[in-house]
């Protein structure tokens, strides 16, 4: 009886100890993986990074060639899209925190989040078809349009969700001097939530600067600089698969290298926005 | 005084309900361009667009089944790989790793979602499809090359390096949810089992069956990113609208169908069927999300319900 009793504990204790060993290996694993991608990118994207790599437009295959344009063009409709998304995204989080408990509310909640979800592919054919057709071309305004569709969701959630930690009695304090509702939501809640909400921004920004799939037929691509909203406009993420799905060797370095911009930029922003969030808790 | 307030209420208020509005309106517009521009195929080919398995545009010749087979088989891989590694690491942070472990192993997961679909693909292009080509292929093939999953040629671009894509990519996301739905519970629980006897792992279990619908949510919510995820696959699959039963042959998703053709589409028809796909796309991943953000909530919500 003894030892029966004994052999079940042993076994309870391995089986512990071995799904210990299981759970951390998985983290472990993943955590690797991370290390090895961003290792890769590293080591293959820094053999081809030049100042004239960071300056120049693409050039037939030989003769050099950069992604000045297309950083330019990444900036432009990430601007646009910035511009857009950001102050429409945080009205309409104000409005779902201090107005939204009710059954509109409820539907815009539950549709933002619906939105968040689909497949980026397809906001890029909703503006193909309400831009690009009606215009008879792409343009970096369809490419902006379509990345300030993706970021308002994300934007409007994490407003709401930032905004519902200010405490109530800010805002009892303020109505109980006679201000306005507005008012204490303008000049009060808003201000207090400010830094969570630049931190949702940030990360809804660094987002849609890696998105591609909406802008393959919104913007599509462009060899030049374009400074102009009503042309087809380059973007890094577009011609990292440009690079990337070409015939040469030379495309291939050149595709590295311009994801390392693109990836340093990203992880940069994600990283800093963590650490200084960090600091408030 | 009062009454500059009222106004001043009022404004507010409907700029802000105009921007809420606005996520509503968007829904709805997406819905209805999509539908308007789908119609010539739709009034074409009805339903049987959905069984067809031929796809030549040149010829007229609209069918999506090739696109739904590839979508579905790569997702159910990709979910086979990914969630008992995203289970483990979810179970690793929240119950098992001490703090000082925990946060910067969560934080490199959550890096991993931040890495841009695009760079997936150029990583598997160029180093997990020579992996597979040169070391995984041959292995599986030399095992258990009997198995029609194993057979076929091996190039490297094909099902299962986009479904491994896939895998990676969807592991953070249904990590992060699991972490939320574990985290959820109650520890009275925790520490009831561990005040019996229980040893850690028979209080994770304990853990697990309460949060179960939960972590079947997050489950789900993969499964959405999956079947939309465009980008890494378009760039591994190999873009061939076939259906075989072999891991390694090229095969085409709806995502990758329509980021590879949607631009040279200029013949209406063609164009049409594309977005008709796409509605298909839209309307699978609008229902798969909704079912996903339930079962999560069921959990979340009964568990601060408990707590308070």
């Amino acid at each position: 009886m003894a030892t029966t009793g004994n052999m079940f504990e042993r076994r309870r204790r391995l089986t512990n100890a071995v799904m210990t060993a299981l759970t951390a290996t998985c983290a472990i694993l993943v955590t690797m993986l991370l290390l090895v991608i961003l290792f890769y990118i590293g080591a293959r994207g820094i053999s081809s990074l030049s100042f004239e790599f960071l300056v120049e437009t693409p050039k037939p295959v030989g003769e050099g060639g950069g992604i000045g344009n297309a950083i330019v063009g990444s900036a432009m409709m990430t601007l646009l899209a910035a511009a857009i998304g950001l102050p429409l995204g945080i009205a309409a989080g104000l409005y779902l925190a201090e107005y939204g408990q009710n059954w509109f509310g409820n539907i815009v909640r539950f549709l933002a989040d619906t939105l968040i979800g689909i497949p980026s592919i397809i906001i890029g054919i909703f503006v193909y078809t309400l831009v690009v057709l009606p215009m008879g071309r792409q343009s970096g305004l369809a490419g902006g349009l379509a990345l300030a569709i993706i970021m308002l969701p994300i934007v409007a959630r994490t407003t709401e969700e930032m905004i519902r930690l200010v405490p109530n009695s800010m805002r009892e304090g303020a109505l109980a001097l006679g201000a306005p509702q507005w008012r204490v939501s303008w000049n009060i809640v808003l201000p207090a939530a400010a830094s969570g909400i630049a931190t949702g921004a940030m990360l809804a920004i660094a987002r849609v600067t890696g998105e591609t799939a909406p802008l393959l037929f919104t913007a599509l691509n462009s060899r030049f600089y374009n400074y102009y909203y009503d042309q087809p406009m380059s973007s890094l993420t577009v011609q990292i698969f440009n690079y990337a799905t070409g015939p040469f060797e030379v495309e291939h370095a050149m595709a590295w290298a311009a994801t390392l911009i693109l990836v340093a930029l990203i992880l940069m922003i994600n990283i800093v926005v963590r650490l200084v969030t960090r600091k408030r808790y | 005084m009062a009454k500059t307030g009222a106004l001043g209420d009022t404004i507010f208020r409907s700029i802000l309900l105009i921007a809420a509005a606005s996520i509503l309106l968007i829904v709805a517009a997406i819905l209805v361009m999509m539908a308007s521009n789908a119609l010539p195929t739709f009034e074409r080919f009805g339903f049987g667009f959905l069984v067809g398995r031929e796809w030549r545009p040149a010829q007229e010749e609209f069918g999506a089944l090739p696109f739904i087979f590839g979508t579905v088989v790569s997702s159910l891989i990709a979910l086979i790989l990914s969630v008992p590694v995203s289970l483990g690491i979810a179970i690793f942070l929240v119950e098992q790793a001490p703090q000082k472990l925990a946060r910067p192993i969560a934080f490199m997961v959550e890096l991993l979602a931040a890495i841009p679909s695009v760079v997936y693909g150029l990583w598997g292009i160029f180093v997990l499809a020579p992996f597979i080509r040169n070391y995984l292929g041959p292995v599986l093939q030399n095992n258990l090359g009997f198995i029609p999953l194993f057979q076929g040629r091996l190039t490297g671009i094909g099902m299962l390096t986009g479904a491994m894509i896939l895998a990676l990519m969807i592991t953070p996301i249904i990590t992060a949810v699991v972490r939320d739905v574990l985290e959820a519970v109650p520890t009275t629980q925790r520490e009831a089992a561990l005040a019996l006897g229980a040893t850690k792992w028979e209080t994770t279990t304990i853990v697990l069956g309460n949060a179960a619908s939960g972590i079947a949510g997050a489950v789900v919510l993969g499964l959405g990113r999956a079947i939309g995820e465009t980008m890494a696959v378009t760039m591994v699959i190999g873009n061939s609208p076939q259906i075989t039963a072999s891991l390694f042959e090229p095969a085409n998703t709806i995502a990758s169908l329509l980021a590879a053709n949607f631009a040279e589409a200029t013949d209406r028809l063609y164009l049409s069927a594309l977005i008709e796909i796409g509605l298909v796309l839209f309307l699978v991943t609008f229902v798969v999300n909704s079912l996903a953000k339930l079962l999560i909530l069921s959990v979340t919500r009964a568990n601060k319900e408990k707590q308070v």
